[in-house]
């Protein structure tokens, strides 16, 4: 517990603005002066800069209302370029040298755009306009939408990809604190002081929450050394993380937080190696919640006229920037916290009257200051009007009481308090249902989560003192949760002022006018009421209407103030209304910080095979397959990928041809109990297999469907060797280790995926064999002693290999297993034997026209989860004489159907043309539509070898329609009349691959 | 993000696993003995209680081992990690909790 030497000058610079040091900046393409302490928002106020955007829907003047994250109005674009970001509330920005800034919805000249077309319809849109107006005449609707599209959003995206880097880490600790204010402050030093694990962080720039703002004694010290202390404090304590500037943006389970830290704002250049933003993944024990609260606005005639202001930010801009904001000012205000604003206003040279809806008070404390310094209270009034053209000019009072007096006063500035509102987010994200507080005037956190807490204003406790001394048991508390002994710090106290309770009152019923609720998206009192009487009843769904809450703000302001008009409105209850639904994140997260460095090259993990530098240098063409990159086909010089396919097929069906088929899935399997899991897996036997010999295997999902298929080899007593498809080879081992160990945990075999360990080289072909024996002549292979579907090892070009006599081209073949790291040498042995009978090597586009030749299927192209083999037509690969998985479902009610879709050949009447695949099948042509589809053609090719095109397809009892024309559909209008055929087009009896 | 206490690895966060629904289903010993309804309510229909549901979790980017967990669809707290072939918790411990909490 020592305490770290204090240098406490500019230990948060800016925490006083210097105005020696000038900063220059642009706003909206015009110079101007800041210094260093402010913020943009601030800056442009010390400038006098009132206007500084316009409203989304009715593009009326608006200016800044807050001092933080709340901001509806000040909504800038920073920075230029690849760099640039819309959407910044220009109240979070600290001002640097050079920042140039617009707003995001300044219009085009401020003065005319697109918005006034629609505004010639009727001065304002009512809610479900677009849905009302431009629904008809339909004809018109592409016009509409593009009109629609142009005005719609806030801010311009990048037109280029963002040069910056961005990343993410992971955090955890024994105690996170969100939330730099008094509470959260006090609860991280009591946390650091005992030595645990903390993390504190604070969305703006600077540490002291709304204490910046206000000029008190804390602890016998001004705020602002108060602050300073504390900090310096938590930055001796190497167990303490400080992240300022860093909004805490979604809370999830098991206390999992994510925020995201901005360490140079847009527009900055920032330096090499640096990043822009980074997400903080924080996992915490304990989590205290001192998010602070948000002052609400009222309703009144123009009530967003600029010039009115939250008192809160008022108190802030002339306490802590120093700005003289009003010479003329009235505060409107429902709470005391509004008589704080009007202290500071006073102490800063402006005449001002108060006007208070409550009666007067005998022990308010502010009666002798009002009579000291000329302040006129006017007690049970109400402000109903705002008036000005491009700001406020004068307010109209009206009295209750004795006539309803009205009076006007004339007005540079208005500060509003309706009272405040706990930020409760994070309790809400975390399940929380907040609850209605009639005597605070506001929703409050209810039941306690676990190893949660809310204190101080987000707990609905705005008295420094109260914040105070929460922060110290919340600390302490966590603390004790997390097994730490505490010490409460030095004692903390502050002078308890008393104060008169707050009169929560939402819209006076005789207020007409525009009364704005939402100033970001301009929703206003009377679209409620129109919401509410076309029969809107709940919240969720007024809320959708009215786009009440629908800004980049999500009505941080005007939420709460919107429910509780349509509570009234409704006949109901706060409570009874309820609040609509809390989501992340907090402020908007850019796209780059949640990419983080997954982007361009790590963006995914790609897989090359070992022959992948081979196929680069003869000109392969890549298909990506899952992550792994594979040749599609090799161009030579002039030939279009067709020329290069066609050639590729006839060389594999008169020469020679090999195909890199590296990416299969392998999967070693051994144990005594590994033919028995086979039985069980697959559909066919496999007891029978001997020690060299391989077969073709179907596995099937619990409900029937074909899930993958491949070779399997039995290399020795049981030892065996599965080949899986390339997409399904994780899912086939995680499905084969769920069966193993959930449901036959009793069974000895174990699986090891050697995908990776041994690459593959097919070559098939008449001339296979002549070219093989020239590299592996050690392994007799003829077909009589190494027969179709056999298995041998072998040397090949000095290399062992496991060499096996299978085909997925219909071919005579062999299929070559060769250690990775050797591979390229048997490669290169075989490529070079070969050259004498013209041997070309192929890639993914020809493998699949010579397989769907032969009608080999390929799972998930020619099934989707919902084919059983029978429907495939394999009926002669389920073994009747076994159970296995999926057999059962087979004989279901709806997998017994003959009208299922089935696979079949299609021909097209056209040889020359080749179908779309996925194009859907029709009995009758000529039906309208929309027509009854009876199936889909999966597969499509133009076939040289046969000279025409072929399609595989699945058709609705397609296997007793064989010869019948049916037709294609295409979906611009065009049919294609094309007949079912048997789906092997090539050497139906399979002599090929036995020679 | 759950955190999730694999039996062989100890506590990871969740993004190491992956979640196989509902734990203790047992394959049929003799599926040819079950009519399309009991078959179709093995293969297809599943629990969806508010409240505990002992589920079956797997450590896919850990130790590639399959285990059961108990877990509160409400509050998503795991009440208790337990290995295949082992007892589920007591039925006691299973009742649904109130919403807002423990
Ligand atoms: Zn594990």
């Amino acid at each position: 517990m020592s305490t770290p030497n204090a240098t406490t000058s500019h230990l948060q610079e800016g925490l006083t603005v210097n105005s020696s040091r000038r900063l220059n900046f642009k706003f909206n393409g015009r110079s101007y002066q800041g210094v260093v302490g402010d913020t943009l928002a601030s800056a442009l106020l010390a400038n006098g800069v009132i206007v500084v955007g316009r409203s989304f829907k009715y593009r009326r003047r608006r200016g800044i209302v807050s001092d933080g994250a709340e901001e509806p109005n000040a909504i800038v674009q920073l920075g230029s370029g690849a760099t640039t970001v819309p959407n910044i509330r220009a109240t979070q920005v600290m001002l640097y040298e050079g920042l140039e800034a617009t707003s995001v919805n300044k219009g085009y000249s401020l003065d005319f755009d697109l918005r006034a077309i629609i505004r010639l319809a009727g001065r304002f849109m009512p809610p479900g306009f677009y849905y009302k107006t431009f629904m008809s005449p339909k004809k018109l609707w592409p016009f509409y939408e593009r009109l629609i599209r142009l005005s719609a959003g806030l801010g311009e995206i990048p037109k280029s990809p963002d040069p910056d880097l961005y990343d993410s880490i992971n955090a955890h600790c024994d105690i996170l604190v969100v939330g730099g204010g008094i509470a959260g402050l006090s609860a991280a030093l009591t946390a650091g002081l005992a030595g645990a694990r903390v993390i504190i962080t604070e969305q703006q720039p600077l540490w002291g929450g709304a204490l910046l703002g206000r000029p008190e004694t804390v602890v016998g010290l001004s705020s602002k050394k108060w602050i300073e202390q504390v900090i310096d404090r938590l930055k001796g304590m190497k167990e303490v993380k400080l992240l300022p500037n860093c909004c805490l943006f979604g809370a999830y389970d098991h206390h999992f937080y994510t925020a995201c830290e901005t360490r140079y704002p847009p527009g900055i250049t920032i330096p090499e190696g640096e990043v822009r933003e980074r997400v903080w993944k924080i996992r915490a024990r304990q989590v205290i919640h001192a998010t602070g609260a948000i002052e609400r606005p009222l309703l009144y005639k123009n009530n967003d006229l600029p010039g009115i202001m939250l008192a809160g930010a008022v108190s802030a801009y002339i306490n802590r920037w120093d700005i003289t904001l009003s010479r003329h000012a009235v505060v409107f205000t429902n709470n005391d916290s509004g008589y704080r604003a009007a202290c500071d206003l006073v102490r800063s040279g402006a005449s001002v009257v108060v006007v208070d809806p409550r009666a007067a008070s005998e022990t308010n404390r502010y009666a002798k200051w009002s009579d000291q310094n000329r302040v006129e209270i006017l007690n049970q009034s109400w402000i109903t009007e705002a008036r000005g053209t491009l700001r406020v000019r004068s307010v109209i009072v009206k009295r209750s009481g004795e006539g309803n007096q009205q009076f006007e006063f004339t007005c540079d500035l208005l500060a509003v308090s309706g009272g405040w509102n706990p930020v409760l987010h994070l309790y809400a994200y975390s399940g929380g249902k907040p609850l209605f507080d009639e005597q605070r005037g506001c929703f409050v956190p209810n039941a306690k989560i676990e190893g949660q807490q809310q204190i101080g204003a987000a707990n609905g406790s705005f008295s420094l003192a109260a914040c105070l001394n929460e922060g110290v048991e919340a600390g302490i508390h966590a603390l004790f949760e997390c097994g730490y002994s505490a010490s409460v710090p030095e004692t903390t106290e502050i002078e308890s002022v008393e104060e008169q309770p707050i009169l929560p009152f939402w819209r006076l019923a005789e207020s007409g006018g525009e009364q704005f609720i939402d100033l970001q998206n301009d929703t206003k009192v009377a679209d409620i009421e129109l919401a509410v009487a076309e029969g809107y009843r709940s919240i969720e769904h007024i809320k959708r209407y009215t786009l009440l809450g629908f800004g980049t703000d999500q009505g941080k302001m005007g939420n709460i103030v919107g429910m509780a008009v349509a509570a009234g409105l409704l006949k109901q209850t706060i409570p009874e209304t309820g609040t609509t639904t809390f989501r992340p994140p907090y402020t908007p997260v850019t796209f780059g910080a949640i990419a983080g460095r997954h982007v361009g090259p790590l963006f995914d993990t790609v897989r090359k095979t070992a022959f992948h530098s081979w196929h680069c240098s003869h000109g392969a063409e890549f298909e990506d397959v899952g992550q792994w990159r594979r040749p599609w086909y090799y161009p030579r010089e002039g030939e279009t990928m067709q020329q290069a396919v066609n050639r590729e097929c006839l060389t594999a069906r008169n020469q020679v041809a090999m195909i890199d088929a590296s990416t299969l899935g392998k999967i070693d399997i051994q144990g005594p109990d590994a033919v028995t899991f086979l039985d069980r897996i697959y559909t066919n036997g496999w007891g029978n297999l001997k020690p060299g010999r391989c077969r073709y295997g179907l596995m099937l999902g619990e409900d029937g469907m074909v899930m993958d298929d491949g070779v399997t080899t039995c290399l020795g007593p049981n030892h065996y060797l599965m080949t899986t498809t390339t997409g399904g080879a994780a899912r086939v081992l995680g499905w084969m280790e769920r069966w193993l160990q959930t449901e036959w945990p009793e069974l000895k075999v174990y699986f090891t995926s050697v995908t990776d360990h041994w690459a593959t080289i097919s070559v098939s072909g008449p001339f296979a064999r002549k070219t093989f024996e020239q590299v592996c002549e050690q392994v007799d292979l003829s077909s009589a002693s190494f027969p179709f579907l056999s298995f041998r090892e072998g040397v090949v070009a000095g290399v062992p290999t496991r060499i096996f006599r299978i085909s997925f081209s219909g071919e005579l073949g062999f299929e070559i297993n060769v250690n990775a790291n050797a591979a390229q040498g048997v490669w290169d042995a075989i490529w070079e034997a070969g050259q004498e009978y013209g041997i070309t090597a192929y890639g993914t586009e020809t493998m699949h026209v010579l397989r769907a030749e032969k009608g080999f299927i390929i799972v998930g192209q020619d099934t989707d989860g919902s084919v059983t083999p029978i429907d495939l037509g394999m009926n002669w690969i389920v073994s009747k004489k076994k159970d296995f998985i999926g057999r059962r479902s087979l004989a279901r009610a709806d997998t017994k159907r003959e009208d299922r879709k089935q696979l079949v050949g299609l021909l097209t009447s056209d040889p020359a043309r080749v179908l779309p695949e996925g194009a859907q099948l029709v009995a009758n042509p000529d039906e309208p539509l929309p027509a009854t589809m009876i199936g889909h053609v999966t597969s499509s090719y133009w076939s040289e070898n046969i000279g025409r095109s072929i399609a595989l397809a699945l058709v609705r009892g397609g296997h007793q329609k064989e010869g019948q024309r049916i037709y294609v559909r295409n979906r611009d209008g065009e049919t294609i009349a094309v007949n079912i055929s048997s789906s092997v087009f090539f050497d139906p009896e399979g002599e090929r691959q036995n020679v | 993000m759950f955190l999730i206490e694999c039996p062989w690895c100890g506590r990871r966060d969740q993004g190491e696993f992956s979640c196989g629904g509902e734990a203790h289903i047992v394959r049929p010993a003799s599926p040819d003995d079950l009519d399309d309804e009991s078959w179709a309510d093995y293969l297809f229909n599943r629990k969806n209680p508010k409240g505990v549901h002992l589920e079956q979790w797997v450590h896919i980017q850990g130790c590639g081992r399959w285990f059961n967990a108990a877990r509160n669809t409400v509050s998503n707290k795991i009440v208790s990690v337990y290995k295949v072939g082992e007892e589920p918790p007591h039925p006691e411990k299973r009742k649904p909790v109130p919403e807002s909490g423990q």
